[in-house]
């Protein structure tokens, strides 16, 4: 759309690349939306010792294989950040797309679990525990969606050998959602 | 090399519409503040009119029903607070004064900046149809307790609920997303030469405003997902009879709320500070000083929510310390009073328009202050609760902020905005016209309030203790200082439109006024800069000894 960049865009008055500055502000923003949720669960979780039992019901072995999915995917994007250094297109988008495969493969088993356990009656409104449990997976399932799009958007774009910078951000950015399921993964599916 | 360089025609749609520069989207978040404070402004005076006269045919609207007392009451503060105040003083006067102040020619994102405003203008929408849903506007208050907005059968608007919680959290996500902007494009893109210390206060305090609003934001984002899901899924998050709990929406709201009060109130104190320099000639006293009290009233911000819910069956062991961070978080503010009044202190004083409204603004703050006092102690808290003295009380510090400061804020910056020169006799009508009657609206509803009234009531004929003759003509005396207030910004309109278009053109730099912002043509163009100015001092530096001029521009070189 023959937009050209500001000026502004380019200045670094505070020594820090504008993108990353304004990507951890992003993350910033994105700590407190999920910290406010898992203290509401945390608070809950804390004075209902029998949400335990309710516990006992989520599928452990999709947990733990989705974390190992996302972990693996993140080595990806690190590799994929390496490769965007030395600036080869083809190995950072091959790399790109192995961390998206990753996530796919994260929604798929997300998906697969999620399937069976609504089957069994445990819906978002069986007790507070599943509200919490969709609640706080679905959003960040919805980042992992998000992340994904952005990923393949940028995978096309160093393909043509342009914005190699962005696999860092975009790296980041996983990072973060890979995290927000470390602490999911224990919180929802281990505490009993 | 500027960005004008390259100018190329472009149509109505790109240049006003879907435009990426800053000042337009500044323009157009003011102009929807404005048209959506005018619709608030309607609801007050039809909910006003009902209290005062009750039950009588209120012109241009109709009856007032209790149901359509609630929706009027609850659209009235949404709209003021969300609609009205932040977009008006934090994204326009963040839009237009963040790049032109600190010498650049655009926020580092502008198409995520145009963006913010299309998300907040759908929010808009979203708001404004609710009025037309069956059953209309959402009435659970602005506060929105569950289950008061979580159950259709207690707040009477099952579908006024849905949009309302929707138009809130679209809200929030444009104002994330600009906020995201702001602090990025003042960390990183100050013109060579601004060091931290030369930043003008009014865009630390945009800028502080916006990382609070970012930090005390997310919980009630989170808040807001888990009510849409009780209104929409039946989901029992704030139902204790599905082992949900009501307090905790009022938690998650307060921890955004009360830290929301200083992210309007920062810009504001930043605005009035910048007038007050330039209209007094002087430098401001303490620039230091005032940036910590605001860091510090910022962080103590977060620690003073429960003094809402004193009454709301927390532990009173709590009570206590919410009391003691309350009362605490007085003292920056007043530190930042004193040391606001101390720059007037020997200067040249101008009684233009801005000037006017910032010195008001001192004045009618501090009343807003002093009075918080008695509501911050839980004691006093536990009879003024939900009495029209907290009304009262809120709004001496809302209106200074919202209304005043920010009409400071546009008197101020009107030739640069639009390149012409206002019409200073309106100005001042419409200034006395405007804070005079504001006073003799709610110094009789601190006296209903320590009488007892209950700020929930839509017909007091109904309560003969609180029907008598004389508290029914308070009542009269607010409503008609209302109208007569709401008659006068009908000078600001017409001095508005008239003046945009066919007000004397305003040069550069009218006021005489260091910060870089007036080294731009008025108004900038696209690109902002004929060339990207430097800086060598700070932004205060008014009336020097030994040199000739009582101004010193920021850009100007060091001979």
């Amino acid at each position: 759309m023959g937009l050209t960049q500001p000026i502004a865009t380019t200045r670094s008055a505070a020594g820090m690349d504008t993108g990353k500055l304004a990507l951890w502000w992003i993350i910033g923003s994105e700590i407190v939306i999920f910290g406010g949720l898992l203290m509401c669960y945390i608070m809950h979780r804390i004075f209902h010792g029998h949400w335990a039992a309710e516990a006992a019901h989520t599928n452990v072995v999709c947990g733990a294989l989705n974390t190992f999915v996302l972990l693996t995917s993140s080595l990806f994007i690190v590799l994929a950040h390496q490769a965007a250094e030395q600036k080869n297109r083809i190995k950072t988008f091959t790399y790109i797309w192995l961390t998206i495969g990753g996530g796919l493969t994260f929604l798929a088993i997300k998906s697969y679990e999620w399937t069976i356990e609504i089957m069994h009656g445990y819906t978002m409104g069986k007790s507070l525990f599943w509200s919490f449990y969709y609640t706080a997976a679905g959003l960040h399932g919805l980042h992992v969606i998000g992340g994904l799009a952005v990923m393949a958007w940028i995978s096309f774009d160093v393909l043509k050998g342009k914005y190699f910078n962005r696999v860092e951000l975009i790296g980041l950015y996983w990072h973060f959602v890979d995290i927000v399921w470390i602490f999911l993964f224990p919180l929802l599916y281990i505490a009993k | 090399m500027s960005a004008d360089s390259h100018h190329h025609e472009q149509s109505f749609w790109q240049k006003y519409v879907f435009s990426v520069d800053h000042k337009v989207i500044a323009l157009q978040y003011l102009f929807t503040g404005l048209f959506m404070g005018a619709i608030g402004g309607f609801l007050v005076y039809a909910f006003r009119m009902q209290l005062a006269f009750p039950g009588s045919e209120i012109p241009f609207y109709g009856l007032v029903n209790s149901a359509s007392y609630n929706s009027l009451v609850t659209n009235h503060g949404t709209i003021m607070i969300f609609w009205f105040a932040m977009p008006v003083l934090i994204a326009a006067f963040g839009n237009f004064l963040i790049p032109l102040m600190i010498g650049c020619d655009d926020m580092v994102f502008p198409r995520l900046n145009r963006t913010s405003y299309q998300v907040f203008l759908l929010s808009v929408v979203v708001l404004i149809a609710s009025f037309f849903v069956p059953q209309g506007a959402f009435g659970g208050a602005w506060t929105a307790y569950p289950p008061l907005s979580t159950t259709p059968t207690y707040s009477l608007t099952p579908w006024g609920a849905i949009l309302w919680i929707t138009a809130v959290t679209l809200e929030l996500i444009a104002f994330l997303l600009g906020g995201i902007n702001f602090i990025t494009t003042l960390m990183n893109s100050r013109a060579k030469g601004m060091k931290m210390m030369d930043i003008p206060i009014v865009l630390w305090f945009i800028v502080i405003a916006s990382v609070l609003f970012m930090a005390s934001v997310g919980p009630l984002v989170a808040g807001a997902i888990m009510m849409i899901f009780d209104q929409t899924l039946h989901v029992g998050f704030f139902d204790p009879a599905r082992g949900g709990d009501p307090i905790l929406w009022q938690h998650l709201f307060w921890f955004f709320g009360h830290p929301e009060v200083y992210v309007v109130l920062l810009p504001a104190m930043g605005i009035v500070a910048d007038v007050m320099c330039v209209f007094a000639r002087k430098k401001l006293f303490a620039y230091k000083t005032v940036l910590y009290t605001a860091i510090a009233t910022g962080v103590l911000s977060f620690f003073v929510w429960a003094h809402h819910q004193f009454v709301a069956g927390i532990d009173p062991r709590m009570a206590n310390v919410f009391t003691v961070t309350t009362l605490l978080i007085s003292i920056p503010v007043a530190e930042a009073l004193f040391v606001y009044i101390a720059t007037l202190y020997g200067g040249s004083i101008t009684f233009s328009t801005p000037m006017l409204f910032a010195l008001a603004f001192l004045v009618e703050f501090l009343i807003g202050g002093v009075t918080g006092i008695f509501l911050g102690a839980s004691g006093a808290d536990i009879f003024l609760h939900d009495t029209y003295f907290v009304i009262a009380h809120f709004h001496y510090t809302f209106v200074p902020i919202a209304i005043i400061a920010t009409f400071a804020g546009i008197y101020y910056w009107f030739p640069k905005m639009f390149g012409r020169m206002y019409n200073e006799k309106l100005g001042k009508i419409h200034f006395w016209g405007t804070v005079l009657p504001f006073n003799t609206i709610f110094i009789p509803l601190f006296y209903l309030g320590m009488a007892g009234q209950h700020r929930r009531i839509f017909d007091f004929s109904n309560f003969p203790g609180l029907a008598s003759d004389g508290y029914q003509t308070l009542r009269i005396i607010a409503t008609v200082s209302l109208v007569i207030m709401i008659l006068f910004q009908i000078p600001f309109v017409i001095n508005l439109f008239y003046s945009i278009f066919y007000g004397p053109k305003a040069e550069r730099n009218p006021w005489n006024a260091n910060t870089l912002e007036w080294v731009a043509p008025s108004p900038p163009p696209h690109g902002n800069f004929e060339e990207l100015p430097e800086c060598y001092r700070g932004p205060y530096e008014y009336s020097v000894e030994g040199r000739e001029l009582d101004y010193w521009p920021q850009n100007e070189k060091p001979v």
